[in-house]
């Protein structure tokens, strides 16, 4: 019988702590930047696509959501002729992310993925590209990596040597 | 012609008003249910999601109302009518201020448990009309409930009647503003009464005849659109009508201090406040006893009534008699 009246003052005791409900449209809910949500793809502080095409991702992709195609500008430079992500699809498992070489594909902290039709989850190249370098600002592949494209060199890399010419070493 | 009228007025009030109180109850359930639990509640359609309730029953409203074929149909559609013509004909003798009720029965106390008793055939008839035997387990479990708290309830007021020697539920709140609030020299007497009320609303812990869990909603598991929404709305009819009586019987009813004020309308509108605000404390204690307790197995249900409630109550009886007696 006391543990009984002991109940109803706990649960009454109740009215006086916080609610624990978010309430979500109102009030949004925080989400930490790695938190796996919405994907992007980003560009580098150049603006140019960071995306080289390499399929990585797609490889990656566990339940085959991404498809793209290669392509190259007339200096060389690798980008996607489309790229596809299909949202209905993904599992958001963010292994794309990691099999990135180039930090292009990126998850973001957005879960609002809803569409009244399904074909709208199927995001194209310019849904997904954002403006913004996104998790990694200050970031250009093509400023570290060795392959001469427009405007850069061979050998005019952060922190690479210019090329020697072999024949020059000769005795 | 006056007092015609007068009492057109009353029925007009005690009936709107009582039907607007359970859907208010539906929406302050929620709401207390979800405080208790630290969530919200409905708070979305309209001011503190009052309109919420309205929403309801529009939808209940365009449901598809069905029969089964395989129900007694007479029957079935005369169970939900029941329980919401016997709760509100109940509501008849409760006295809300002084002058205040639609009729001034001699033996309102009785009328009250005539009213109560019949109430019980809504669902006994709703569980057999349904021809499914959840249904019919639901309905033979509330008629066995009912049979054993109705004993006890009748019991447990008795005391009350010894104490005023009146059956008139006005006067016994005028004798308990002559002496003292009932709750406290009955005070076992009013545990009684509360528990033998919330098992004749069949509500938390006492829900047994529709628990979900094992019998699908039980007697009204047939029932689709506004004949379910009788069922609920005259549950909480019960509930409304059991706080009623816990006022008028045990807490002094209208008795409360009046501020000065001393005659007329405003005297009979404060008489009338104070009526209402008790009202509102018990319907809230049976919301929290909803919140608070788990249901008890069948079996302990019927032991607890005949066993334990029943020689309290008549206990009650026998202490209440001879301390009467002994003070005459």
């Amino acid at each position: 019988m006391l543990s009984l009246i002991k109940t109803m003052w706990l649960v009454f005791l109740h009215s006086f702590s916080r609610r624990e409900t978010t309430q979500y449209p109102d009030e949004m809910p925080y989400y930490p930047p790695r938190w796996r949500g919405r994907i992007v793809l980003t560009r580098d502080p150049d603006g140019e696509e960071r995306c080289v095409a390499c399929n990585l991702c797609a490889v990656a992709c566990p339940v085959a959501c991404i498809s793209l195609q290669a392509t190259e500008d007339e200096h060389g430079r690798r980008y996607p002729d489309f790229f596809r992500i299909n949202f209905s699809r993904c599992i958001f498992c963010g292994y794309c992310e990691e099999a990135c070489p180039t930090y292009a594909i990126q998850l973001t902290p957005d879960f609002e993925v809803s569409e009244y039709r399904r074909k709208n989850l199927v995001y194209e190249k310019e849904d997904l590209l954002i403006s913004g370098p996104g998790k990694y600002p200050g970031y250009n592949f093509y400023r570290v990596a060795g392959l001469a494209i427009k405007g850069k060199g061979k050998g005019e890399a952060e922190c690479e040597e210019p090329p020697v010419d072999p024949h020059s070493l000769l005795p | 012609m006056n007092e015609t009228l007068g009492t057109l007025l009353i029925i007009a009030f005690v009936i709107l008003g009582v039907l607007h109180v359970a859907p208010g109850l539906i929406w302050l359930e929620r709401r207390l249910l979800a405080l208790w639990q630290d969530r919200y509640g409905p708070n979305r359609v309209g001011p503190f999601g009052l309109f919420q309730v309205l929403a309801d029953a529009i939808k209940m409203f365009f449901k598809e109302d069905w029969i089964p074929p395989f129900a007694d149909k007479a029957t079935f559609i005369l169970a939900p009518c029941i329980i919401n013509v016997t709760a509100l004909t109940a509501f008849a003798v409760i006295p809300f201020a002084p002058g205040w009720s639609v009729v001034d029965m001699s033996v309102g106390l009785l009328f009250f448990l005539a009213m109560s008793s019949l109430g019980v055939y809504s669902v006994t008839l709703a569980g057999w009309a349904s021809n499914n035997k959840y249904s019919l387990l639901g309905g033979l479990r509330a008629s066995a409930q009912m049979l054993g708290y109705e004993v006890f309830m009748g019991l447990s007021l008795m005391g009350v009647v010894l104490m005023s020697g009146t059956f008139n539920l006005a006067k016994i709140v005028e004798a308990q503003q002559n002496t003292i609030w009932y709750c406290v020299p009955q005070f076992l007497g009013m545990m009684l009464f509360l528990i033998a009320g919330i098992a004749e609303t069949h509500r938390l812990p006492f829900d047994l005849p529709e628990a979900e869990a094992e019998l699908i909603a039980g007697f009204h598991s047939e029932y689709s659109s506004m004949k379910f929404g009788m069922f609920f709305i005259g549950e909480y009819i019960g509930i409304t009508l059991i706080s009623c009586l816990m006022t008028v019987l045990y807490f002094g009813g209208w008795d409360g201090p009046t501020f000065g004020i001393s005659e007329g309308l405003a005297l009979k509108l404060v008489q009338f406040g104070w009526f209402a605000a008790k009202t509102f404390v018990f319907l809230c204690l049976f919301i929290l006893l909803r919140a608070s307790f788990c249901r008890p197995r069948y079996d302990q249900l019927i032991a607890f009534g005949w066993k334990i409630m029943l020689p309290l109550s008549l206990a009650n009886l026998l202490i209440t008699g001879a301390a009467l007696l002994a003070l005459e």
